[in-house]
C-alpha cells in the first residue's frame, strides 16, 4: 500500500516531521507544504535527517509555498521533487491512502 | 494648533517587546504581531522586536505569496523604520539552524545569542508571544 | 454604499473605502471627493499619488504621523506638518487621503 504523508508544520522546534519520517515505511510518499517547506533546503540542521529519509520514501515539496516564503528553489535538497497544485492533485490520485500531520 | 497624539501625557512610555516565533503564511502569529507593533508605535510606545526560533523565516528577502492568495506583508517590515520602531533582534542560533544568514533578510537587525535576548527581555515593561 | 464611476458600481465598506483596492483609478477620488464636497487640486493629488507609492512599497496605509514625516522628507517643511495636510483633508489626512487613494483605514486609526 503506497501511503502519502503530508506534513505543513515547520520542522524546527517540532517534531512532526521527525516522527513522519520514522513513521513513513519503504515505498511511501512525503509531501511538505505550508511550513513544512523550509525542511527542504540543503543548508538547514534538517538537511541530513529529510536526506536519510529519502532512501525509504519519495519526497517532494510544494512550490508556491516555497516562492511565498522566498525560498529559493535552486537550493531544495536534490533529489526532491518542487510540485505545483497540477503535481499536488496527482500524488494523491497516485496514493492509496493520505495521512496528514496536523 | 494641537493634535490628538500631542495631548499625549509625557511619561507614559513603556517598553514593549514583541516575541515573533511562528514562520509567516502558515499561521496568522506573524501578522497579527506586525498589526499590534504598528498600533503601538502609532501610540509612541518604546518598542523592541525580537525573531526567534521560525520567527526569523518573517524576515527572508524575496517572498512571494501571490501563488497563494495572501498579501505580500514582509514589506511591511520595511516601513518600520518610518514609524521610529529600530530596535530589531534576531536569535543567532535559529539562523543558523535554518541555513539563513543577515544577507538572507530583508531589514537591518541586530543579531544576538540567546543568553543576550534574555537579558533584554529582563529590561521589559510589557512581553507579548506571539 | 456602492458608488458610480465612469459607468462602473464599485463596492464600498460602511465608512466609503474601497473594498478592492484593484478597482482604483483616478476617477475614484474625485467621485469620492465630490460625495464630500471637496475639489481636488494638484496639491491633493500630490498627497493622493504619494499615498498610491507608500502603499506599493509597503502594503499598509501610513499613520498620520508617518505620513507627515515623511511627506516632509519628500516634499519639504512646508507640507510635511499636520497644519498643510489638515488644511487640504479636514477629515483628516490618514482617513480621507487613504480613501480617496483607494488605500484601506490605517492600521491603528480609530
Amino acid at each position: 500500500m503506497a501511503m502519502l504523508h503530508i506534513v505543513n508544520k515547520s520542522a524546527f522546534g517540532n517534531a512532526t516531521l521527525n516522527s513522519c519520517i520514522k513513521t513513513a515505511t519503504q515505498g511511501s510518499s512525503i509531501l511538505l507544504i505550508e511550513d513544512a517547506v523550509y525542511a527542504a533546503m540543503g543548508n538547514t540542521s534538517m538537511a541530513d535527517i529529510v536526506k536519510e529519509a529519502m532512501n525509504k520514501a519519495s519526497i517532494s515539496v510544494l512550490g508556491p509555498d516555497l516562492a511565498a516564503r522566498g525560498m529559493d528553489q535552486s537550493k531544495v535538497i536534490e533529489g526532491i521533487s518542487v510540485i505545483g497544485y497540477d503535481g499536488f492533485v496527482d500524488i494523491v490520485a497516485e496514493t492509496d491512502n493520505v495521512q496528514s500531520w496536523l | 494648533m494641537s493634535e490628538p497624539w500631542e495631548d499625549e501625557e509625557e511619561g507614559a512610555i513603556k517598553k514593549f517587546m514583541f516575541i515573533n516565533r511562528k514562520a509567516p503564511y502558515g499561521t496568522i502569529y506573524a501578522l497579527e504581531s506586525l498589526e499590534v507593533v504598528l498600533i503601538s508605535a502609532a501610540f509612541d510606545q518604546d518598542v523592541s522586536l525580537v525573531f526567534s526560533d521560525d520567527g526569523v523565516f518573517q524576515l527572508k528577502k524575496d517572498q512571494d505569496p501571490e501563488s497563494i492568495g495572501m498579501k505580500n506583508f514582509s514589506r511591511t517590515y520595511r516601513a518600520l523604520e518610518g514609524y521610529d520602531v529600530e530596535k530589531l533582534y534576531v536569535d543567532k542560533e535559529s539562523m543558523e539552524e535554518r541555513g539563513l544568514t543577515e544577507d538572507d533578510l530583508l531589514v537591518d537587525v541586530e543579531m544576538l545569542s540567546k543568553e543576550e535576548l534574555g537579558n533584554l527581555m529582563n529590561e521589559q515593561d510589557v512581553v507579548l508571544s506571539f | 454604499m456602492p458608488i458610480e464611476v465612469n459607468g462602473k458600481t464599485l463596492e464600498t465598506d460602511e465608512e466609503g473605502y474601497l473594498a478592492d483596492l484593484n478597482d482604483w483609478e483616478p476617477a475614484v477620488a474625485e467621485v469620492m471627493a465630490k460625495l464630500e464636497d471637496c475639489e481636488l487640486t494638484d496639491e491633493h493629488w500630490e498627497i493622493i499619488n504619494y499615498l498610491r507609492e507608500y502603499y506599493e512599497e509597503y502594503q499598509i496605509a501610513p499613520a498620520v504621523r508617518v505620513l507627515t514625516k515623511a511627506v516632509g522628507k519628500k516634499m519639504g517643511k512646508d507640507k510635511g506638518n499636520s497644519k498643510y495636510l489638515y488644511g487640504l483633508f479636514p477629515y483628516g489626512p490618514g482617513k480621507q487621503a487613504c480613501k480617496y487613494a483607494g488605500l484601506p483605514k490605517p492600521t491603528g486609526c480609530v
